[in-house]
Parts: C-alpha cells; sequence; structure tokens
C-alpha cells in the first residue's frame, strides 16, 4: 500500500466511514421497508434497516444490546413476518393500487412532525446527570434485572406467554371458515 | 459522530419514515414492519439519551430489553390477528375490514 493512500487511513476517518455506512443502511432499509409495494420487499429492507439500528448501538456502546437486536428483531420478528406472508396473501394476485390522496396526506402529517419536533430537539437544552456511573457490564444488568427490575422482568415474562397463548387462540380457533368464499363483502 | 442532537436527528427521522409508512399503507404486514420501525426509533433515543445523559449507563439498556420484549409480544399477537382476518375476508387489505363499520 502506497504511503499516499496510508495516511487516510486513520482511526477518526475509518470511524466516519463505519457510522456512514450505518446510516446508509437505517435509512436505505428503512425506504425500502416502507415504499415498494412487493410486500417481500418490505420484510427484505426492514431486515437492513435493523442491522443499521444494531450497528448504532454497538456506537452507543452496547454490544449487548446489539446481538439482542439481530437475534431478536431478525431472528425473530422478521421471520415470523415472513411466515406470515407466506400464509396470508398469494403473490400473484395483483397488488391494489394507491390513493394519491392518502399518499400526500401522509407525507404532510409526517413531514410536518419531523419538523416541529426538530424544533424541540434542537432548542432544548440537554443536561447530562449530575453524577453518572460508568459501569457498561452486562452482568450488572443481569443483577439490576433480578433485583431492582425484578417485578418488571417478570411482568414482561407473562405479557410475552399471555400473548403467544392469546396468538395461537387467535389465528388456530377464531379464524375458522366462516366465510370461506369472501365475496359476501364487497 | 459523537454527539446527542445527531443520534436524535437519525431516531427522528426513522420515526417520520415509519410513522409515513403507518398512514400511506393499507396492507396490515406492511402497517405491522412500520411500527416496528418506529419501536426503533424509539430504542435508538433510549440508549442515546443513556449514553450521553443518563446517570446510571444499566437502566437505559434495560428499558431497551423491555421494548424488544413488547415488540416480540406485539408481533405476535397482531401476526395471529391478521391470519385470522386474511381466513374470514380472504384479503389482509385494511380498507375491507369494515364489519363494524355503521
Amino acid at each position: 500500500m502506497s504511503p499516499a493512500i496510508a495516511q487516510y487511513i486513520r482511526p477518526e476517518v475509518v470511524a466516519y466511514a463505519a457510522f456512514g455506512f450505518t446510516l446508509v443502511l437505517v435509512f436505505g432499509g428503512a425506504l425500502l421497508a416502507v415504499l415498494p409495494k412487493n410486500i417481500i420487499h418490505n420484510v427484505f429492507g426492514l431486515a437492513t434497516s435493523l442491522v443499521g439500528v444494531a450497528g448504532l448501538f454497538i456506537f452507543l456502546g452496547s454490544e449487548f444490546l446489539a446481538m439482542m437486536e439481530i437475534l431478536i428483531y431478525i431472528g425473530a420478528i422478521c421471520i415470523a413476518i415472513v411466515f406470515a406472508i407466506m400464509l396470508s396473501q398469494p403473490m400473484h394476485l395483483q397488488i391494489p393500487k394507491r390513493y394519491r390522496p392518502k399518499l400526500i396526506f401522509s407525507f404532510v402529517v409526517a413531514t410536518s412532525l419531523f419538523i416541529s419536533f426538530h424544533g424541540i430537539v434542537t432548542r432544548t437544552e440537554w443536561e447530562p446527570a449530575l453524577v453518572r456511573g460508568g459501569d457498561w457490564e452486562v452482568a450488572r444488568l443481569g443483577r439490576l434485572l433480578l433485583t431492582r427490575y425484578e417485578l418488571l422482568f417478570e411482568l414482561v415474562s407473562l405479557v410475552l406467554l399471555v400473548a403467544i397463548m392469546g396468538s395461537i387462540i387467535t389465528a388456530a380457533a377464531l379464524g375458522g371458515d366462516k366465510n370461506p368464499t369472501g365475496d359476501e363483502e364487497t | 459522530m459523537d454527539s446527542l442532537h445527531t443520534y436524535l436527528f437519525v431516531a427522528l427521522l426513522l420515526f417520520c419514515i415509519g410513522l409515513f409508512g403507518l398512514l400511506q399503507r393499507r396492507s396490515l404486514i406492511g402497517m405491522l414492519i412500520s411500527v416496528e420501525l418506529m419501536l426503533n426509533a424509539a430504542s435508538i433515543n433510549f440508549l442515546a439519551f443513556n449514553r450521553f445523559l443518563g446517570p446510571d449507563p444499566a437502566v437505559g439498556q434495560i428499558m431497551v430489553l423491555f421494548i424488544m420484549g413488547i415488540a416480540a409480544a406485539e408481533a405476535a399477537i397482531a401476526l395471529s390477528l391478521i391470519l385470522a382476518l386474511y381466513r374470514r375476508l380472504r384479503s389482509i387489505d385494511i380498507e375491507k375490514a369494515r364489519e363494524l363499520r355503521g
């Protein structure tokens, strides 16, 4: 490698390049998740965006949460969405056209929310806490989850259990073919 | 790259993309995907405040873990409801689910 190239490969340049690549993943994936009409492309975009978010978590100092993000969101939720797509919508059916007023309305709402929240974010003086701990260990997370946040932890586990049982009941029992032709609804 | 505003801006943009998708899609699965994007924006915000302002680095991470748990439960419920609706209506278009309309 020639020294002319080598002088550009400094740690901060590499860090900025990695950050930019992560942002491209996040927003490219998000646009791919929202804009195309084909639902499979949306799921691929969601997975790309979530990989980018996991990268942002690493930049924010939490490798553990980056791994959890990939495990839970990409490994579980995206796969579940793909299963639901396989079970529901036949891919050869025509995708319905979009209404232009709805598109314009949602774009206006999202843009105005963006502008107002951006004003709030830039005008607020954020002050750090007076005493800041520096313990980023995963072991401390586990200890806190089983002491101070024990009740919340158990509640989330209970919510997950009830949600899984409820989804089994909804999908298996309530969804019976009461209207198999579906042409009653016009 | 190392300031709070960058991450808040990123999270805000991601949230607004998700909101746009949620309002504009008509397929229920597409709306669910947009909701996941919005939840991720909230997670980024929690971790950014945790990194730059918060008193204890563990608390924000625990909050993000809870968000992930709730998101998994929400996705399971929503997908089973979508399947049940599809079996009734033979469609996952939200505009066709108007049985309860007065």
